[in-house]
């Protein structure tokens, strides 16, 4: 809990002066070295800190693309290029970048799941959580835009695909829809200004992700952060200061999520990118497939799903928008899904079903699936998903909050802690 | 170790939706899979064989630089580290002997008398220039058809290096019955569709190889191909070189972490 | 489990600083690429030296060339300007030192020190006052005259007369062969 007297003293002139004036020494000793952290943390919990360094390795790496990458659509392609062969280090650093947004989504995926599973989202959180939603959507917005930079098929096509959802508001209000994607264009179809608007967009929202992470975490240390058992900390006794304890734990994990990350960098950079991509773009042929980076093919697996134009896109938005109300949809009182023994399968079934969502982004709009001589298009699985997804939130958090009689669930988190020692 | 069961069930559940098809599948016209051949740069400590980059380029120049163009790389490129070994002069030889467009003379003309467009000789900073001055001009002189430019095509083909390969070692195979082959195409049965429209490009002996070795249609596919990815990928070996040290870091850094861990959190438990 | 107290507490201090240290190792390595991608790359790098052909210089005239995103000025010097430059006592000269990248930094700056080959003069078109590019053939000394702040520079491009401060200055060359330098 954040609530505890500043310990901090500052020991020399220096120090001295310096904290009456602005303390920011105080500040950083009271929430990174003495703050207090429930001491039952396990993995999972290390994949904030994760995201934090991988936001300031993303902010870096762009950042130094950025001195040679050109916006403007004859030379942004040969200046990737350039980079990828003249540039010192040019290649580490666009594989690091590319491959780092790939981790990055990795690592809030488990974050989010985390948070899902151990009831993180509930009160008194609700406001942490929503900040990370908002966040989430910046990622993928930061995500779409980055991945238009380099001006490839993948990238002008998935920029002309995505934009054109917005005409779908011509069904409610007549033109608005083609006055939207017309001014988010700059023109008559995704181009040069496109591509300028959107290098300029991409540079600026992970500054505004900063500024929110920022929020979410002064939103976590208000009530302190969540653990395993979902109980409260009712005292010292339940906490560790988070250094040196947790400074270590976390990296130490860090450290093997690099591990991962430089396998793909320097082994396979190539391997969750298009092979599209390496073509620069032509505005006259359209690619067999069009297909999003891996981190969005659920969403594109529920917006195809839905026949009517509109639709799939209220859906997609809609799936978003769902997370929000997690903390007042879901009733029961208990926060950790290792007592909630009825919600459990759920859980992970929703698992299950956005993996396979993920599976079915990636599959042709045609491919069927063939069951013995049966065949169904992919189509019905994706819609059943979609289904399940909304279901999840909706309908069995709230009915099984209530109607589910959880596990007893213990006092403290000190005392499990020393039975296990026995 | 509680999640064990459940993820080992999402696994198993999604392994088995593997025997999703595609519509089209089985039909005629659906592009075989790449071969299985080998290349030496496969694997994560794969270098590019020095002999196969400069054959492949000889390749290259003599025969596919015809028609394709590799705009993306420089004749410096050629003298660098984990390339094709040229030393500085012998890239600076090669870059002279090519005509590179050259700017307006002091008159302000872009061609000579003839009207034929000026030329100077190439310079290391050049890259390597095109066949043609436009793509319309490429279409014109290819039946329609525009030849890719071959700089990252291994990086811009599902398959790579075995794809490219494939294509240009399956040209000569007897059509299937039933499969029409269409007017002023070939057929090429590792290409979607069967019907490519570029003519084969490779013969017995279309180069001969200055450092003796048979020029068999395999060999000079299998070296342009290396030479190709060379190409695309041109720090390759640096890359895998620097990616052998940082894992040798990151592993012994994160068993350093994990004794530092175990060690700290030993009071706690 | 437990080593002794002392034994324990060395341990785990070691293991601290082993992990600080390897921490800062690698943040330092990982830092370089950051730091280098920013040094001219192997594109800017290909141009770093430029070949000129001479033979279309005619006598009494000059060529500007682009070298290092820099102009550098290739004339071919008339006898007269040849003798002119000769002519000039170095002890009355501005600045005495010859500014060529070919010698060493205290060469003084006479006609034979300022050229390779006394007919082709080549210096950095850049005045040594505040930048402007000098006019061929103005000024008093037959040299060049700076239209920005009036600075006049003789046949062999050394200051005269004006505001700056040294003569122009001669980049690092090479003939190759009796018709081509190599600058750079």
């Amino acid at each position: 809990m954040s609530a505890g007297e500043s310990t901090y003293v500052p020991k020399s002139g220096l120090t001295r002066w310096l904290d009456s004036r602005l303390p920011i020494v105080r500040f950083t000793h009271d929430t990174m070295l003495t703050y207090p952290t429930p001491k039952n943390l396990n993995i999972w919990w290390t994949f904030g800190g994760i995201l934090a360094i991988m936001l300031v390795f993303q902010i870096l790496t762009g950042v130094v693309l950025a001195m040679h990458y050109v916006a403007n659509d004859k030379m942004a392609f040969d200046s990737v290029e350039n980079i990828m062969r003249d540039v010192n280090y040019g290649w580490l650093l666009r594989y690091a970048h590319a491959n780092g947004a790939s981790m990055f989504f990795l690592a809030v995926y488990i974050h989010i799941f985390r948070g899902l599973y151990y009831g993180s989202y509930k009160a008194p959180r609700e406001v942490l959580w929503i900040l990370g939603v908002i966040i989430y959507v910046l990622m993928i917005a930061t995500a779409f835009l980055g991945y238009v930079l380099p001006w490839g098929q993948m990238s002008f096509w998935a920029a002309t695909v995505i934009t054109n959802l917005f005409s779908s508001i011509d069904q409610i209000v007549p033109h608005l829809g083609t006055a939207i994607s017309t001014w988010l264009w700059g023109g008559f179809a995704v181009g040069d200004p496109t591509l300028n608007r959107f290098f300029s967009l991409h540079y600026l929202l992970p500054f505004v992700i900063f500024a929110l992470v920022g929020l979410h975490i002064w939103a976590l240390h208000v009530p302190g952060n969540n653990n395993p058992l979902g109980i409260d900390v009712k005292g010292p006794q339940d906490t560790v200061p988070f250094h040196p304890y947790y400074t270590v734990k976390d990296a130490f994990y860090l450290v093997l999520f690099f591990v991962l990350f430089a396998a793909l960098v320097f082994y396979s950079p190539n391997f969750v990118g298009d092979v599209e991509n390496y073509q620069p773009a032509n505005p006259l042929v359209t690619p067999p497939e069009i297909v999003p980076e891996w981190y969005l093919l659920p969403f594109y697996a529920m917006l195809r799903s839905i026949p009517q134009k509109l639709i799939g896109v209220l859906v997609l938005f809609g799936a978003l928008a769902t997370l929000v109300f997690a903390p007042w949809l879901d009733t029961s009182k208990v926060r950790s899904m290792r007592f909630r023994p009825m919600l459990k399968p759920f859980f992970w079934l929703l698992v299950l079903t956005c993996l396979m969502l993920g599976y079915l982004g990636a599959k042709r709009p045609d491919a069927i699936w063939n069951l013995g001589g049966i065949e169904i298009s992919l189509v019905w699985p994706a819609r059943l998903g979609t289904l399940y997804y909304y279901a999840y939130f909706w309908l069995i958090l709230p009915i099984v909050g209530l109607i589910e009689t959880p596990k007893p669930v213990p006092d403290s988190i000190a005392k499990p802690v020393l039975k296990a020692a026995e | 170790m509680r999640f064990a069961l459940p993820l080992g069930l999402s696994f198993a559940v999604l392994a088995s939706l593997a025997t999703v098809a595609s519509a089209e599948e089985a039909t005629l016209g659906h592009a075989l899979p790449p071969k299985a051949v080998q290349f030496s740069f496969e694997g994560p400590f794969g270098t590019y064989d020095r002999a196969a980059l400069q054959r492949g380029f000889q390749v290259y120049k003599e025969v596919c630089s015809a028609c394709h163009s590799l705009n993306r790389v420089a004749f410096h490129a050629l003298a660098d580290e984990g390339g094709p070994g040229f030393t500085e002069a012998q890239a600076k030889a090669i870059a002279a002997a090519y005509k590179i467009p050259a700017g307006p003379n002091d008159k302000g003309e872009t061609t000579d008398a003839n009207g034929t467009p000026l030329t100077r000789p190439g310079i290391l900073a050049d890259h390597f220039p095109a066949p043609f001055p436009n793509d319309e001009a490429a279409r014109t002189a290819n039946n329609g058809a525009l030849p890719p430019d071959l700089s990252i095509i291994i990086k811009a083909r599902n398959g790579g290096e075995h794809y490219v390969y494939s294509i240009l070692t399956g040209f000569g195979e007897k059509v299937p019955a039933g499969f029409k082959v269409i007017d002023g195409k070939y057929y090429n049965p590792y290409f979607e569709g069967w019907n490519i429209s570029m003519p084969p490009p490779l013969n017995a002996n279309s180069v001969t190889y200055s450092d003796g070795t048979k020029a068999t249609v395999e060999q000079e596919a299998h070296d342009v191909v290396t030479f190709l990815s060379w190409a695309a990928e041109p720090k390759m070996e640096e890359r895998k070189r620097m990616g052998f040290g940082v894992m040798l870091f990151l592993i012994a850094f994160a068993g350093v972490l994990f004794l530092a861990y175990r060690k700290m959190w030993a009071d706690q438990h | 489990m437990a080593s002794a107290t002392s034994d324990g507490t060395t341990r785990r201090d070691f293991l601290y600083i082993a992990s600080g240290a390897m921490g800062a190792v690698g943040v330092g390595l990982a830092a370089w690429p950051f730091i280098d991608q920013m040094n001219p790359s192997a594109a800017v790098l290909a141009m770093s030296s430029t070949e000129v052909d001479l033979t279309p210089v005619q006598e009494g005239q000059q060529i500007t060339i682009m070298w290092r995103s820099k102009p550098v000025f290739v004339r071919k010097r008339t006898k007269k300007e040849i003798e002119e430059a000769k002519a000039v006592n170095v002890a009355d000269l501005p600045d005495g030192v010859a500014r060529n990248a070919n010698l060493p930094d205290a060469a003084p700056a006479t006609d034979a020190n300022r050229t390779i080959k006394p007919d082709w003069l080549v210096l950095i078109g850049i005045c040594t006052h505040l930048g402007c590019i000098p006019l061929f053939n103005q000024g008093e000394f037959g040299g060049y005259l700076c239209p920005c702040h009036g600075s006049q520079y003789d046949t062999a491009g050394r200051i005269r007369k004006g505001p700056a401060p040294e003569n122009l200055f001669i980049p690092p060359y090479a003939f190759m062969n009796d018709t081509r330098i190599k600058i750079g």
